[in-house]
């Protein structure tokens, strides 16, 4: 591979990045797999690189997931990305940063269809008076939360107290990456490097010391489908897409995978555990998985934050092995301790691939 | 008429064969080329289809004889005035030549194969053009081919896509690909040869006899489906996605070699040159003949004449006749005047 | 009438009568999605499919069927879409495949899971 052929892509798809004060939005799901990871994002930002981020209470889901499962017709999803818009507006922000990589696709495609056809915006800015008596304006700029760390990511890199090195021996960690579908496949331009080799993860990564790892089957999407997993019967077909993405980079050996998509980092991680009991093979040599972060709780490590304040024990596949490649201290007792201190439920442990 | 000046803008195959036609006339015309050297993208091929006549030697009778013609190398044109019916032609040389009429066979630039990112061009080592291989054939070196085992010929590679905005057939790749097809099959024959294509545009005559050889003769085998997605194996191998549109399914294969049939585009300075002399261009980008069936070679602008593969993608022999064409109408036009 | 069985019986068309298809649906898919009759049938769509390699998934065969009237099949085998946005990318012709593959589930399976709206 010529790595100087990637870099000319690089620098010839750059996005522009405001550098601060962004309104934040946060993604339906993300919250209820990864709970910690939203709330350190927002600690991020703001408490180490000062940062100004504000999130109203009244935000809403941008509808996507009944959007996609042909629950709702485009226009309502439409008129609900107007409502966040309004809220983004009456809360005196322009640049909205969304957590959700779905929810970055359908606000793209929602600008890019208002543009095409005013008449749509202006049915959305009818119904949205009709029904809540709410008005918005455009934002200056929409961007991905990934977009902004990876904007941020040499300060990032400034402030690290653990890189992302082999504590060991100094060597980087070799990471892949999965970046979600819906970033850069609907709009190409609107992603940091475009859809075919985008570097808003692997910038991360070689930002903060680690080497990123190309593997064929980097661009194939995690198999999430929206309608295809929340049909159970269908699940199958799911963790099909995902066990070629895990064979595909199995060989490479990597020492654990970044994702910026909610639903791509739940399913890489989770179906590694149902593949583990359904044919006994584990992707991190025997008996372990290949952990995966979202670039939150990546950046947190980074940044010295605890491992349990940024939510790890919710991953299904261990992570202790990376947090001790990385030299990252942390106490296996709290592990299971809620942010109040008390014991939170602990999962019951799976006999083939190791959770903790 | 034996006074009257003709400046020829571009010296390959349509410049040089406009220039004799017009010298064996009597006219002595002046010959700009931009390059160190006669013979525009002749002098890159190897062999030309159907023949598989070496491209050198074509031009070789191209430039045996110039005497009689003004010839020029590393004189790009900078402008063209008009003063009446005089054009003023100014070259980064530094010489402005006086013509009567001004033939433009600019010629083409081939795709930019990079733009297709999802291919790979320019990443991946085992990934090369059409351009690429012919220099391999004329030279006999590549640094990434190697006993390949898996070849692929990928058609219509910044042509028929609109993503690139071009819309239109480049003509001539379909050709090029079988006739490159049988010959890397010659040099490696335990070698397996796929043409991945949209549709075959064997149109030419003796193409189909191309196309019928290279399945009988050479085996090559032919997938109609695009390929539209190339990544890097461990081994640096190629892992190619296409589908079988005749099979109706999706294929996925390994290959050594993938080679990136590069389409007919107009040159960066079409628009520069159309704007400076009024002009039109057609909706691909190449210059519009006044009329499309009989002043094929005249351009919206009196005095200035068009030839070859400036009006769009063209053969060899086709460009060749549009080079005699123009001169004659040339004459006809500098007769009436 | 007494039905003589003969041990042998007349063979049934396999043949697509085209012109006794006259489709509603498709008019109204035309009039909605006007890109739809684009395509070319290079089948770049399907070779980059994710659904594609697990199911009967392909966009290429569909668009194909459906302007033929044969959508029974061809629109079921859509429901497999995992609206990834990879079709979209490669199409030469720039259709918006994603879109036009809502919008078929939308005209051809009214509630099954299709809204109306």
């Amino acid at each position: 591979m010529k790595f100087s052929g990637i870099q000319k892509i690089w620098s010839e798809w750059e996005k522009e990045i405001p550098d601060d004060h962004w309104f934040y939005v946060r993604s339906c799901i993300r919250q209820n797999f990864f709970p910690a990871s939203e709330r350190r994002y927002l600690d991020i930002v703001r408490g180490n690189l000062g940062r100004d981020i504000f999130e109203h209470p009244e935000h809403t889901t941008c509808g996507g997931i009944a959007y996609h499962n042909e629950c709702i017709p485009q226009l309502t999803q439409m008129t609900i990305v107007g409502r966040q818009f309004s809220i983004m507006t009456e809360s005196g922000y322009s640049n909205y940063v969304c957590s959700c990589v779905t929810s970055f696709g359908l606000y793209c495609e929602a600008l890019n269809t208002w543009k095409e056809h005013p008449e749509i915006e202006a049915m959305v800015r009818e119904k949205l008076w009709e029904s809540c008596h709410r008005e918005f304006e455009i934002p200056k700029s929409l961007v991905h939360a990934s977009d902004l760390i990876y904007h941020l990511r040499h300060e990032i890199g400034a402030k690290a107290v653990h890189k992302l090195t082999n504590a060991n021996t100094g060597e980087p960690l070799r990471v892949v990456d999965h970046v979600g579908c819906h970033y850069a496949k609907m709009f190409p331009t609107k992603g940091v490097g475009g859809a075919e080799y985008p570097h808003v993860l692997s910038g991360m990564v070689e930002a903060w010391g680690g080497e990123s790892i190309d593997y064929p089957e980097r661009r194939h999407c995690c198999g999430y489908g929206f309608r295809q997993y929340h049909i159970k019967e269908n699940r199958g077909y799911c963790v099909s897409n995902t066990h070629k993405k895990l064979e595909s980079m199995e060989p490479y050996h990597p020492d654990f995978i970044i994702t910026n998509c909610p639903g791509c980092a739940y399913f890489l991680d989770r179906w590694q555990y149902v593949i583990a009991h359904q044919t006994r093979h584990t992707y991190g040599g025997p008996g372990q998985g290949i952990p995966v972060l979202t670039f939150e709780e990546a950046a947190g490590l980074v940044l010295g934050y605890d491992p349990w304040d940024l939510g790890l024990q919710m991953h299904q596949v261990a992570v202790e092995p990376l947090l001790d490649k990385m030299g990252v201290p942390y106490d296996p007792a709290k592990k299971y301790l809620g942010t109040n201190g008390k014991a939170i439920p602990r999962p019951e442990l799976p006999s083939i691939i190791r959770c903790c | 008429m034996i006074n009257k000046n003709i400046v020829i803008v571009g010296g390959g195959p349509a410049g040089l064969e406009a220039a004799r036609t017009l010298r064996n006339a009597g006219l002595t015309p002046i010959l700009l080329e931009g390059s160190d050297r006669l013979g525009g993208h002749l002098l890159e091929w190897d062999s030309l289809f159907p023949s598989n006549q070496k491209a050198s030697e074509v031009l070789e009778s191209l430039t045996a004889d110039l005497e009689g013609i003004k010839w020029f190398t590393n004189s790009k044109v900078e402008e063209i005035s008009r003063i009446k019916d005089i054009y003023l032609v100014r070259t980064s040389s530094g010489y402005t030549f006086q013509a009567n009429a001004v033939l433009l066979t600019t010629g083409f630039s081939l795709f930019n194969a990079t733009l297709k990112q999802e291919l790979g061009y320019g990443i991946y080592d085992r990934v090369i053009t059409n351009a690429d291989m012919e220099r391999y054939f004329a030279t006999g070196e590549h640094p990434c081919i190697h006993e390949p085992k898996t070849i692929g010929f990928v058609h219509c590679v910044g042509s028929r896509d609109e993503k690139i905005c071009n819309r239109a057939c480049s003509k001539v790749c379909c050709a090029t690909a079988i006739k490159q097809a049988c010959h890397i099959k010659e040099k490696f024959p335990l070698a397996q040869v796929y043409c991945f294509y949209m549709d075959l545009r064997m149109f030419g005559r003796g193409w189909e006899d191309m196309y019928y050889n290279a399945q009988t003769k050479y085996g090559i085998r032919f997938v109609r489906g695009r390929v539209c997605e190339v990544s890097e194996g461990m081994d640096a191998t190629l892992n190619i996605k296409a589908e079988d549109t005749l099979l109706g399914k999706p294929i996925r294969m390994k290959m050594d070699l993938l080679v990136l049939m590069s389409g007919i585009r107009p040159r960066k300075d079409t628009e520069d040159i159309a704007s400076n002399l009024h002009i039109e261009l057609g909706t691909d980008g190449f210059y519009s003949p006044r009329d499309p069936f009989i002043r094929t070679n005249e351009s919206s602008n009196e005095g200035i004449f068009l030839a070859g593969t400036c009006t769009g993608p063209a053969t060899l022999p086709e460009t060749f006749s549009s080079a005699r064409s123009a001169a004659a109408r040339i004459i006809e036009y500098l007769e009436s005047k | 009438m007494i039905i003589t069985d003969f041990g042998y019986c007349l063979a049934p068309s396999n043949a697509v009568k085209v012109d006794k298809t006259t489709d509603w649906r498709f008019e109204k898919l035309c009039a909605l999605e006007s890109d739809v009759l684009k395509c070319i049938g290079c089948g770049s769509c399907t070779a980059v499919c994710s659904a594609g390699h697990f199911s009967q998934m392909n966009l290429r065969q569909c668009i194909l069927s459906l302007s033929r009237g044969q959508w029974e099949k061809s629109v079921r085998s859509l429901s497999r879409c995992m609206l990834c946005g990879k079709c979209l990318m490669v199409c030469p012709r720039g259709i918006n495949t994603r879109h036009l593959i809502l919008s078929i589930c939308r005209i051809y399976c009214p509630g099954e899971g299709g809204s109306n709206a």
